[in-house]
């Protein structure tokens, strides 16, 4: 029998803000244990949580982005479980009223997303346990996919989609070893051809999206051998062993929690006015993949370009300014590619410079050669093409006029080159090009003397 | 006259006037605890020294300048323990100001002590302290109500110029009516509860314990107002609630509850209530006969929603970061040890009731539907306040208890909040004055008001007040 897998995922993002959810605390990774907090964040008795608004828009925000119906009216609910890294021993979290349904990522539904406070970490050592609570209270957007991933590849596609997404919008930085983007998968199979859902199984403990891969790549094949040897899959979860690259049990369905959620009497309820929503509206960035396509349609550009370019919002913003003052945009591709990549935040030249060194060598005022040591000097300094090419002395003689005296000079200095020619040795053209160049002192266009010293040649 | 018998506003004057100093004041007070308190037993924690060093400190302007004020202990002072009369914070050293202790001490009052309370403010005796139990002043061998026993209990012994309490179903308002002294439930939303260890997050309210009506007003003025690190305090002006006290009652509409008037009450306490209404009707008010046909169910309500909250709020004392510790063999253990060992039986009891009213297959048949009726009596109040002005009821159906009398009963004892608990589920505001004695005991009249109109309760209490006697009687100690 065929059988195909059914993948839900729940991703944890964390939330690009300066400070917390619910108090004034700072945001950071990598800071000493237990300095970015305070009684708030840390569940001291009588302390109350004030709503981070940065937090809630910017959720709204990825709402947008992924197309999601905003709620007007969203609450916030406790979720009691009890858990050394839980300061309250509740998360508040957003049950039956999140901020955004629907959407999709990708061809991908989503169900739903919600914010919630992120919980402190605890670090194992040899006899006793640590908290480190800067983490607890980073605000934390739980979304929810349907159930429209049949394999581990649609899984890798949604969660590269969506972590490029929500990094173009300055939502997150989705950083996977920061834990700054976390997801859980649910995952059943069955057989091809039926409609209804296998039991599924949870799977944690995966840190990347090729381990995501990997884990739903082993569990398929392990819930598909195991129906085949005619057992039962159990709703249970497992947690993904990178090392090994194998699930194992965590904990039985037994042992799943009554999280017992209310509503937060705390906190009023998060009403969004359509004044705040158009705002938010407005500052929706355009979507990477729509913007690929733009670039391939408005520039011309070959697709392997586009994608090159609008993978960093910094590098495509300063590709279309440049393209924008440009008649060649290809030419401005291929420098930013070649030139710029890699080292970009140490540039030092603006958008239109680049396209003014583009112009210069499309009008021939400077050769191709000239443009790499002029091009570095601007990375460099942030000088102006025209202002290096000044004062190097770099500008290409194109007047004609000059050109033909230098021709003439060579041809008179050097018969027989000009005689050899005319015996069918086409390769003493160079010679004499050569010549014409060292007259010049390097400076004569090349193509042109070469057009000229053809024409002379015919005739001479 | 001696000092520690002054209210607020008198010994203000004198201290205005340079007539006493905040240490003569402070020194009055500390002499009287040392003198009463071994029998009142209202205070958990005192520090005579720093009392004195704030009042040395203290300097005439702010309008509580120099005015030691007592604490009940579940509200946060930076530097003192702060226990909720529980074992679970025994030693703990609260780290920061409450909204309320940085506005008393922004008006100049000095923190001076930590008074008594039935453990998580849950009770109505302060028998369920850890810590002991606080006497009534006027006859030992009796509660003081609860929760916020200590503090009534303080004022009343003159061993307080006023004391903060706070009111979750009565709390405040129930102990002022048993130790005869004025009590003062905010509307949900005028005092910010930032630094209150939360009982029920959605019924708690700070209010003041004073010996008179005006220093209600005075308290309140300096306590109310919105407060940004409290979500559900309310952006509203603060009315001069001192100016207004004097505007008069006459042509007031009073209500008149029939639900409140009920075949179990005592009939000593109903007797004295009902002469102090006809008194508010002599002084020109309208009485009229209203109903809140959802009374009956206001205790149940409350247990539900209040207990539900409660399991959330007490999740936090683990043993993990502050407080009682008591090591099990792994981290759950080490929970169910410190909690079984750190809270009290009642504390648990209201726990586990909570948990169960949430947990999966009950919460719409408890919870959710307790709500429900929770809002039919708020609309109940509502409705009320279309034909009156204010309503008024007795506090409590009977006068202060013996020791030990109700304990081994919990819904007998939930039961003596049956009038106060209303208006913490209708988010209302309320207060109870003294209106005389049942078997030589103070009965409370109970003055309950439209949402954030604090300014016309208080001025019905205070000309009930100011044309009667009974808030100048005071326990023979």
């Amino acid at each position: 029998m065929e059988y195909e897998a059914v993948i839900g995922l729940e991703v944890h993002v964390q939330l690009k803000t300066k400070s917390k959810l619910f108090c004034g605390c700072a945001t950071g990774f990598g800071a000493e244990p237990n300095t970015l907090v305070c009684p708030v964040c840390l569940g001291y008795p009588g302390v109350l949580p004030v709503i981070n608004e940065e937090a809630v828009r910017k959720t709204i925000l990825a709402g947008l982005m992924l197309e999601c119906e905003i709620a007007r009216f969203s609450k916030w609910d406790r979720k009691n479980y009890f858990y050394p890294d839980m300061p309250k021993n509740y998360q508040i979290s957003q049950y039956d009223l999140p901020l955004c349904r629907g959407g999709h990522v990708g061809k991908f539904g989503i169900t739903r997303i919600h914010l919630e406070e992120d919980v402190a970490k605890s670090f194992h050592f040899a006899a006793s346990s640590g908290v480190d609570f800067n983490r607890a209270g980073t605000p934390l957007m739980e979304i929810v996919s349907q159930p429209d991933l049949r394999s581990p590849e649609d899984a890798f596609e949604y969660l590269t989609t969506l972590k490029e997404i929500l990094v173009s919008g300055g939502v997150s930085d989705c950083d996977m070893e920061k834990g700054q983007l976390r997801c859980d998968a649910n995952v059943s199979v069955r057989p091809v051809g039926q409609q209804s859902f296998g039991e599924k199984v949870e799977i944690k403990n995966m840190n990347s999206i090729s381990g995501v891969r990997r884990a739903l790549a082993y569990e398929i094949q392990r819930q598909i051998a195991a129906l085949k040897r005619g057992e039962k899959i159990v709703q249970e979860t497992r947690r993904w062993d990178d090392e090994a690259g194998v699930t194992s049990v965590m904990r039985t369905k037994e042992y799943a929690h009554d999280y017992r959620y209310f509503p937060e009497p705390d906190l009023m309820p998060v009403t969004v006015s359509d004044a705040w929503l158009e705002e938010i509206r407005r500052s929706v960035p355009e979507l990477p993949e729509a913007k690929r396509r733009r670039f391939v349609e408005q520039y011309g550009l070959p697709e392997y370009d586009a994608e090159v370019l609008v993978a960093d919002a910094a590098v495509a913003a300063y590709y279309e300014e440049a393209a924008a003052c440009s008649k060649n945009p290809k030419a401005i591709s291929n420098w930013i590619m070649t030139e710029l990549l890699g080292r970009f935040a140490d540039n030092k030249m603006a958008p239109a410079q680049l396209a003014e060194l583009v112009a210069a060598i499309d009008s021939g005022q400077i050769s191709g050669k000239m443009a790499k040591e002029v091009f570095a000097e601007m990375f460099a300094t942030g000088k102006s093409a025209s202002v290096i090419i000044r004062e190097k002395g770099l500008s290409q003689i194109s007047d004609a006029a000059a050109l033909e005296a230098w021709v003439e000079q060579a041809m008179a200095a050097h018969p027989q080159s000009v005689a050899d020619f005319k015996a069918g040795n086409t390769a003493a053209i160079n010679f004499l090009k050569g010549q014409v160049m060292k007259l010049s002192r390097g400076k004569a266009n090349p193509q042109l003397v070469g057009e000229i010293l053809a024409r002379k040649l015919q005739k001479a | 006259m001696s000092l520690h018998t002054l209210p607020v506003w008198q010994l203000r004057q004198k201290l205005r006037q340079g007539e006493v100093s905040p240490r003569e004041a402070t020194q009055a007070l500390l002499d009287r605890i040392a003198a009463v308190d071994g029998k009142v037993k209202g205070y958990l924690w005192l520090n005579a020294d720093d009392a004195l060093a704030q009042a040395d400190a203290a300097r005439n302007g702010g309008a509580l300048a120099g005015v030691p004020i007592a604490i009940k202990d579940v509200i946060n002072v930076e530097g003192q323990p702060c226990t909720c009369a529980s074992k679970i914070l025994q030693g703990y050293i609260a780290p920061y100001d409450a909204t309320v202790i940085r506005k008393l001490r922004e008006a100049g009052a000095i923190l001076l002590g930590r008074t008594n309370m039935d453990e998580f403010a849950m009770g109505s005796s302060t028998e369920h302290s850890c810590w002991g139990i606080t006497c009534n002043p006027w006859d030992l061998t009796r509660i003081p109500g609860g929760s916020s026993g200590g503090s009534a209990a303080v004022v009343a012994a003159d061993e307080a110029f006023a004391a903060l309490g706070s009111d979750t179903g009565g709390s405040i308002r129930q102990p002022a009516a048993l130790c005869g002294c004025v009590g003062l439930k905010p509307t949900y939303g005028r005092v910010s509860r930032y630094g209150l260890v939360a009982f029920a997050s959605s019924l708690d309210q700070i209010g003041p314990l004073t010996k008179d009506v005006r220093d209600a007003a005075l308290l309140l003025g300096v306590i109310a107002g919105h407060d940004p690190l409290d979500s559900t305090s309310v952006p509203r002006e603060v009315p001069d609630y001192l100016a207004g006290l004097e505007r008069g009652i006459k042509g007031l509409r009073i209500g008149l509850p029939k639900e409140y008037f009920i075949p179990g009450m005592d009939k000593e306490v109903e007797a004295v209530v009902r002469a102090a209404i006809r008194h508010l009707e002599s002084l020109g008010t309208e009485v009229v006969d209203i109903s809140l046909p959802h009374t009956d169910y206001a205790v149940a309500v409350y247990y539900l929603v209040a207990t539900a909250e409660a399991s959330a709020n007490l999740a936090r004392f683990d043993g993990i970061r502050y407080g009682l510790r008591v090591r099990g063999e792994d981290v759950i253990d080490t929970y169910a040890k410190t909690r079984g060992a750190g809270f009290g039986p009642e504390v648990k009891r209201r726990i586990i009731l909570g948990t169960y009213a949430l947990s999966a297959g009950y919460y719409d048949a408890y919870y959710l539907r307790a709500q429900k009726v929770r809002t039919l009596i708020r609309q109940d109040f509502e409705k009320a306040f279309a034909v009156c002005d204010v309503i008024v009821t007795p506090t409590t159906p009977e006068v202060a208890f013996r020791v030990g009398e109700k304990t081994s009963d919990p819904l007998k004892m939930y039961l003596s909040d049956i009038f106060t608990i209303s208006a913490n589920l209708a988010g209302n505001c309320g207060v109870s004055v003294p209106c005389g004695f049942a078997q030589k005991l103070p009965v409370g009249l109970q003055i309950l008001g439209k949402p954030f109109d604090e300014e016309t309760v208080l001025r019905v209490a205070y000309a009930y007040e100011q044309t009667t006697a009974w808030h100048k009687e005071r326990p023979v100690l």
